[in-house]
């Protein structure tokens, strides 16, 4: 642009840069209602959050006492179900990305070297799922996974079973299975785009060079889909630890996750405080988990995967 | 020729109804540089992919080294390729580029890093090992790609046009790197341009191709001098055209009669009979022209002067030498100090001649 204008007007003295304005500025612009909308609705009440975490509860009553007793309780004896909480959420997250992953990688492989023509119904085929909404798919799966279900009765009706198994429902397996689902989608696109740049010829010079294809794919193709794949993971898992609507629905009492004692606290328990702090700590711990899970793909491979 | 190195079988493939490679049948000799040229789309790069398993063939077979390849992949063939985009695995570094293909041969670390460092000795890249990919310019990247498919020790060595990239200087540096390596190592080179100046120059033989089939194959000097048709005639340098009549062949000279009453002599070639209508080809550095009526030339054409350009070392010159046929173009070395300067005005009177073996009968 600027070398444009500069050679339309050959006459004029060189342009002086050292007066232009930054050169990041030029994209403030273009980010300024995202970042306000970010610092309105993000930045802001999580600071909220904060704060309050550091404040107490008494009666009806949020006091502006600042200590630190909320984050104290959660490693006394009476914290130790939020302790439990906490670690059971983290893990039934991961169990649930460890799923997607593995059977979004498939889908994304299959569509971006198997697919030929039309890619893009295959994407939107992809989406339609997500055309009803989220809490239907949830009773979907109460529908399948129930004690009349669908899996219940039509096991009943081919005579394997008398009665209806009840370790179907209700239990933290049935959450891992309703998210696994719930976000296999959202996994594939990012794996399908890494999938999809990788050049072909890359793949043929490693067939060239002595690969068998399996081996060409963990030589090859699996590291350069990095990318995609520890951002489907991240993708997944960080919504996922939080999510409480699974739980409420399909959970039962032994499949509830840190997110429904959240609720609990800020509503019923009457505990804003309480609830404060057990979300930063959740934060916190995710922080970790994704700290813990970048450093075990190590430094070299991400760097190498950043092409 | 010894036991050849590749052997095609009346090789084809076909997409469709289309056939990108028709029936190619040709041997390859062990230590041979032997290059596919053509235009565009003429199938180079499909026949290429077949020798290396990267495409399957429709009909036929190839024999690398007397062994049948049929369908067999690239990993289990003893080629190696060099691809037009050189392929460098931007996850890896130079060193790990190279030493890919060692590692699936199961070498061990030592010998690995030997090799790889020989490698990069030999396409002079030392000291670059750790970058990538991106980090080196295109002749490097080339020659990373070549050092990669050379330490493999391939029987055939493919490449797909790959100088295609860079820019002339480093083109031609390229070339006669590439020419060296492939006699120092005595790899059989197969080698697809649509440069007929790279060809000429680099290759033991060339097989001129076109439309999916091979037309000829020769080394360079006999596919300049005596090509078989008139599509490798035209392909290969510039080349002028008469057409006409065989009226007569006698001790070994054939008559043809390109104008009524006009006639040139050519060598004959096998299979020429008078009566059949014919093409004489001449290179135009082969012609003459001088401004007065030659006395006891073998051929003569009388024409008119169209332009004229001087070139330094020669001149160029274009006559027109009779209505409704192409202008012959003419190229005169300017050794002598007086090539008559007449001829290159406009419309000036002027001959045409060159002796018997300058000319080249070809079928119609
Ligand atoms: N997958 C395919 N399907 C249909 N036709 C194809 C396919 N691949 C190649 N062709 C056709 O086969 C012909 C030969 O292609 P090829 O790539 O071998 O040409 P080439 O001689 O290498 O040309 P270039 O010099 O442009 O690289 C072309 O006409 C091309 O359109
Ligand atoms: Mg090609």
């Amino acid at each position: 642009m600027t070398a444009q204008a500069h050679s339309s007007t050959p006459s004029s003295a060189p342009a002086d840069f050292t007066a232009a304005r930054p050169e990041w500025l030029d994209g403030l612009w273009l980010i300024l209602p995202t970042l306000l909308i970010v610092l309105g609705m993000m930045v802001v009440p999580l600071i909220g959050i904060v704060v309050v975490s550091f404040w107490t509860q008494t009666g009806f009553d949020i006091l502006p006492a600042w200590n630190l007793d909320n984050y104290r309780v959660l490693f006394t004896e009476e914290g130790a179900l939020y302790r439990i909480l906490i670690m059971k959420s983290l893990w039934m997250s991961l169990t649930a990305t460890i799923a997607v992953v593995v059977l979004a990688y498939p889908m994304a492989y299959f569509m971006a070297f198997r697919i030929e023509k039309s890619k893009l119904i295959w994407i939107i085929l992809l989406t339609v799922p997500f055309w009803t909404s989220y809490l239907l798919r949830i009773f979907a799966w109460k529908v399948i996974l129930g004690f009349n279900g669908v899996i219940n009765s039509g096991l009943k009706f081919v005579g394997f079973i008398d009665k209806p198994l009840e370790f179907l429902l209700y239990n933290p397996t049935a959450v891992t299975i309703t998210l696994a689902h719930a976000w296999a989608a959202y996994a594939v696109l990012p794996i399908y785009v890494s999938l999809e740049k990788i050049d072909r010829s890359y793949l043929e010079a490693a067939q060239d060079l002595g690969d068998s294809k399996w081996k060409r794919f963990w030589r090859i193709t699996f590291p350069l889909s990095l990318p995609g794949t520890i951002s489907a993971t991240l993708l997944v898992f960080i919504p996922t630890v939080g999510d409480y609507i699974t739980p409420t629905l399909v959970g039962g009492t032994s499949g509830i996750m840190i997110g429904n004692s959240i609720v609990t606290q800020f509503g019923k328990a009457n505990n804003a405080p309480l609830g404060a702090a057990l979300s930063c700590i959740m934060m916190l711990a995710i922080t970790l988990a994704v700290c813990a899970f970048l450093a075990a793909i190590g430094r070299k491979r991400l760097k190498a995967a950043d092409i | 020729m010894a036991a050849p190195m590749i052997s095609l079988k009346s090789v084809s493939k076909r997409f469709g109804t289309f056939a990108a490679v028709d029936s190619a049948s040709f041997d390859i000799a062990p230590g041979e540089f032997f290059s596919l040229l053509g235009p565009s789309g003429c199938g180079k790069t499909t026949l290429l992919r077949m020798i290396g398993g990267f495409e399957r063939q429709t009909e036929g077979d190839i024999l690398i080294d007397g062994e049948a390849m049929g369908i067999r992949p690239p990993n289990q063939r003893p080629t190696n390729m060099v691809f037009q985009s050189y392929a460098i695995f931007p996850h890896l570094d130079i060193a790990e580029n190279i030493a890919y293909g060692l590692i699936n041969r199961g070498l061990d670390k030592a010998s690995i890093a030997k090799k790889v460092a020989q490698a990069l000795d030999m396409v002079r890249l030392s000291g670059l090992g750790n970058r990538r990919a991106n980090q080196i310019s295109g002749g490097q990247r080339q020659r990373v790609a070549l050092a990669r498919a050379i330490v493999c020790e391939p029987k055939v060595l493919l490449l797909d046009e790959p100088l295609g990239a860079l820019d002339k200087k480093l083109r031609e540096e390229m070339q006669i790197e590439l020419r060296q390596l492939q006699k120092s190592l005595g790899i059989t080179f197969i080698f697809v341009t649509h440069d007929q100046e790279e060809a000429l120059s680099l290759s033991d033989r060339i097989a001129v191709m076109a439309r999916g089939q091979v037309l000829q194959i020769d080394t360079a000097a006999a596919l300049y001098e005596r090509p078989n048709c008139r599509e490798v005639a035209g392909f290969i340098g510039n080349m002028n055209f008469f057409e006409g009549r065989i009226v007569s062949i006698a001790g070994g000279v054939a008559a043809i009669e390109i104008a009524p009453g006009q006639h040139v002599r050519v060598p004959a070639t096998n299979g020429a009979a008078p009566g059949e209508t014919a093409i004489v080809a001449v290179r135009p550095e082969k012609i003459d022209a001088v401004a007065t009526a030659p006395q006891g030339s073998d051929n003569v054409v009388s024409g008119r002067a169209l332009a004229g350009s001087y070139l330094g070392d020669r001149s160029l010159l274009l006559a027109d030498w009779r209505e409704g046929t192409a202008p012959i173009s003419v190229s005169l070395q300017n050794r002598r100090s007086a090539v008559d300067a007449d001829i290159f005005t406009k419309d000036a009177e002027l001959w045409l001649t060159w002796p018997i073996e300058a000319g080249v009968l070809l079928k119609n």
